[in-house]
């Protein structure tokens, strides 16, 4: 296939993701807009008050950008597992293997499609913590690196999820018992130095905490864990994730028969 | 690559597939189509027709065996062999939330085919397939005919040399079905190959130049259409008669086959080439006096039923 193929291959995936979750936008931006509006109003206004400092910054500017990472992570997880497992019940995701698209075109398209969703749901999120306090970015670009990084290892781990999955509930088990716990102790919520030693040592282990961390030193200026380091580890969850993938559509797991 | 390569369609040497069960789906299966042809893959449910163009479209993997589409390996050469296939499948796979048009925009462009020659191309197509005026409709509101056509149109967006439809009017009422036909002889004339599966006889009669008859994962018969209806073209005579016979009437000729039915009629079956005279001279000699003879017809399906059960 020539490269301008490719790429109208990878644009026609990539439209096609972001139409749909647009399409249904009231099941994919909305409720993580509630929800996390929610937790801004509760955790972050009312209680945070009485929380008083985390971190040395205000309660509500502390679980902020954890809040955003916690909204990019579960809709790019969630939207790659959810559309590639529905294409693979409904069998269109046939149209795509009987035609000449390479392999690692489908990841990147459904992995783009993703990141898009998470995203877009970073940014609504975003936009509605003006309401409740004024972060300014101290780190632009090191943000948005932490978030597209971010969004692409969750984005590539829901389609391996996908690719495994053979009933609707193979793709809520891994986000229920996996994701979520992986979340909220990947220090959304709390700054690890309140942990006890033990606590901390299993905490290096979550691979969210330099997520949620290296997003909160790009927004505020500080951080528990150190920034290259989890860039390192970022990029090598990414590089990792997506081989895997491939050797997977390679082999048709859960494809091809 | 020999020559000879490059004048079929598509060469299967030796194709094996035993699934993830056990369950052993095709034994060694050989086959070439020519270009320009009109193939008919024939055989009972679950005789593998299915798997084998699984395999071709790479949606099921091989236990063994080479495949070659216009020369191109589909394993070394996958990109190349698949520009030049388009599949109709068994089953419906399109989604059920997505526009008609959509779904053969999208096709486009998993061929790398640009905005304005994707739009071309499905406006050319749902016409051809009297769907353009549902192309803003939702798929599930198709009907059972309309899904077909539409996964046709699909198959046909990047204009593919070599066409394989599995069991394509399956389902589909007959004023359709002849509507469908005329529309694949039409593509078929302008240079597409067509490789079709079916268990209507009639269908590959009507339709295809050449055969192969699949049953248990091997091909039991490969031949031109002629050559098989020539094989299998039997008739039965139903004779009644004047007088009370209390047995068949004899004819010593092994390939002739007569059957007592009742005091006042037989019945014969043999081929439709062989002289009815020698009957007549034959049950004269018997004092068989034959009031009225009828054709029992004689449905090739039958035959060649009875031809797949008999191995
Ligand atoms: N995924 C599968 N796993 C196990 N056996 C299968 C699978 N798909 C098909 N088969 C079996 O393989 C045989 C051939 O099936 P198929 O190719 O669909 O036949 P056809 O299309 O000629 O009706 C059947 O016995 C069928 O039950
Ligand atoms: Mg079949």
């Amino acid at each position: 296939m020539f490269a301008n193929h490719k790429y109208i291959a990878f644009e026609t995936i990539v439209v096609k993701e972001v139409r749909r979750f647009t399409r249904i936008w009231l099941q994919t931006l909305v409720p993580p807009a509630i929800t996390i509006g929610l937790y801004y109003l509760i955790f972050g206004n009312l209680i945070g008050r009485r929380i008083g400092e985390m971190g040395g910054y205000d309660y509500i500017d502390f679980i902020v950008p954890g809040l955003i990472m916690m909204a990019v992570i579960q809709n790019a997880y969630s939207n790659v597992s959810s559309s590639f497992f529905s294409n693979k019940f409904q069998r269109c995701v046939e149209e795509i293997l009987v035609s000449p698209v390479p392999n690692y075109i489908i990841l990147l398209g459904f992995v783009a499609g993703g990141m898009a969703r998470g995203l877009a749901v970073g940014i609504i999120v975003t936009l509605m913590s003006f309401v409740f306090t004024s972060l300014s970015i101290e780190h632009v670009w090191l943000t948005i690196l932490v978030v597209l990084l971010t969004a692409m290892v969750f984005s590539l781990a829901g389609f391996i999820n996908a690719l495994f999955a053979n009933t609707f509930d193979d793709i809520s088990i891994i986000p229920t018992f996996v994701l979520t716990p992986l979340i909220y102790l990947g220090g959304v919520f709390y700054s690890i130095e309140l942990l006890p030693a033990a606590g901390q040592w299993v905490s290096a282990l979550n691979p969210v905490l330099y997520m949620v961390n290296t997003f909160r030193f790009g927004i505020l200026g500080s951080s528990d864990v150190n920034i290259y380091w989890a860039l390192f580890m970022l990029v090598v969850f990414s590089a990792v994730l997506f081989a895997v993938a491939l050797i997977l559509l390679r082999r048709g797991t859960g494809l091809r028969h | 690559m020999s020559h000879a390569d490059s004048q079929n369609a598509i060469s299967i040497r030796n194709l094996r597939k035993t699934y993830a069960n056990g369950h052993v789906a095709l034994k060694g299966i050989d086959l070439d189509v020519k270009e320009n042809d009109f193939f008919a893959l024939l055989g009972p449910n679950g005789a593998g027709k299915s798997t084998i163009i699984g395999i071709i479209s790479t949606l099921v993997n091989a236990s063994d065996g080479t495949i070659k589409i216009f020369g191109k390996d589909v394993a070394s050469h996958v990109y190349e062999a698949k520009q030049s296939l388009g599949v109709v499948p068994q089953e419906i796979n399109f989604s059920q939330f997505e526009k008609v048009a959509d779904i053969v925009m999208t096709q486009a462009g998993y061929y790398g085919l640009k905005g304005s020659l994707a739009r071309e191309r499905t406006e050319k197509y749902l016409k051809k397939l009297d769907l353009w005026d549902k192309r803003d409709n939702r798929s599930r509101m198709l009907s059972g005919g309309m899904k077909r056509r539409l996964m046709i149109a699909r198959a046909l967006v990047h204009e593919p040399r070599l066409l394989i439809l599995d069991e394509p009017t399956a389902g589909v009422d007959i004023e359709l079905r002849r509507s469908m036909w005329e529309f694949l002889q039409e593509i078929n004339r302008n240079g597409t190959t067509i490789i079709l599966t079916t268990h209507y006889l009639e269908e590959a009669e009507s339709l295809c130049r050449n055969i192969a008859i699949i049953d248990h994962g091997q091909i039991v018969e490969n031949t031109s259409m002629r050559a098989l209806l020539g094989k299998l073209a039997m008739q039965t005579l139903v004779f009644d008669t004047v007088n009370d016979i209390s047995t068949a009437p004899q004819f010593n000729d092994p390939e002739v086959k007569c059957q007592w039915i009742d005091s006042h009629s037989f019945e014969v079956t043999m081929s439709t080439d062989r002289d009815i005279n020698a009957l007549f001279t034959a049950l004269n000699q018997q004092n068989v006096l034959i009031k009225s003879m009828r054709n029992k017809t004689n449905r090739l399906e039958e035959l060649f039923l009875s031809r797949l059960n008999s191995r």
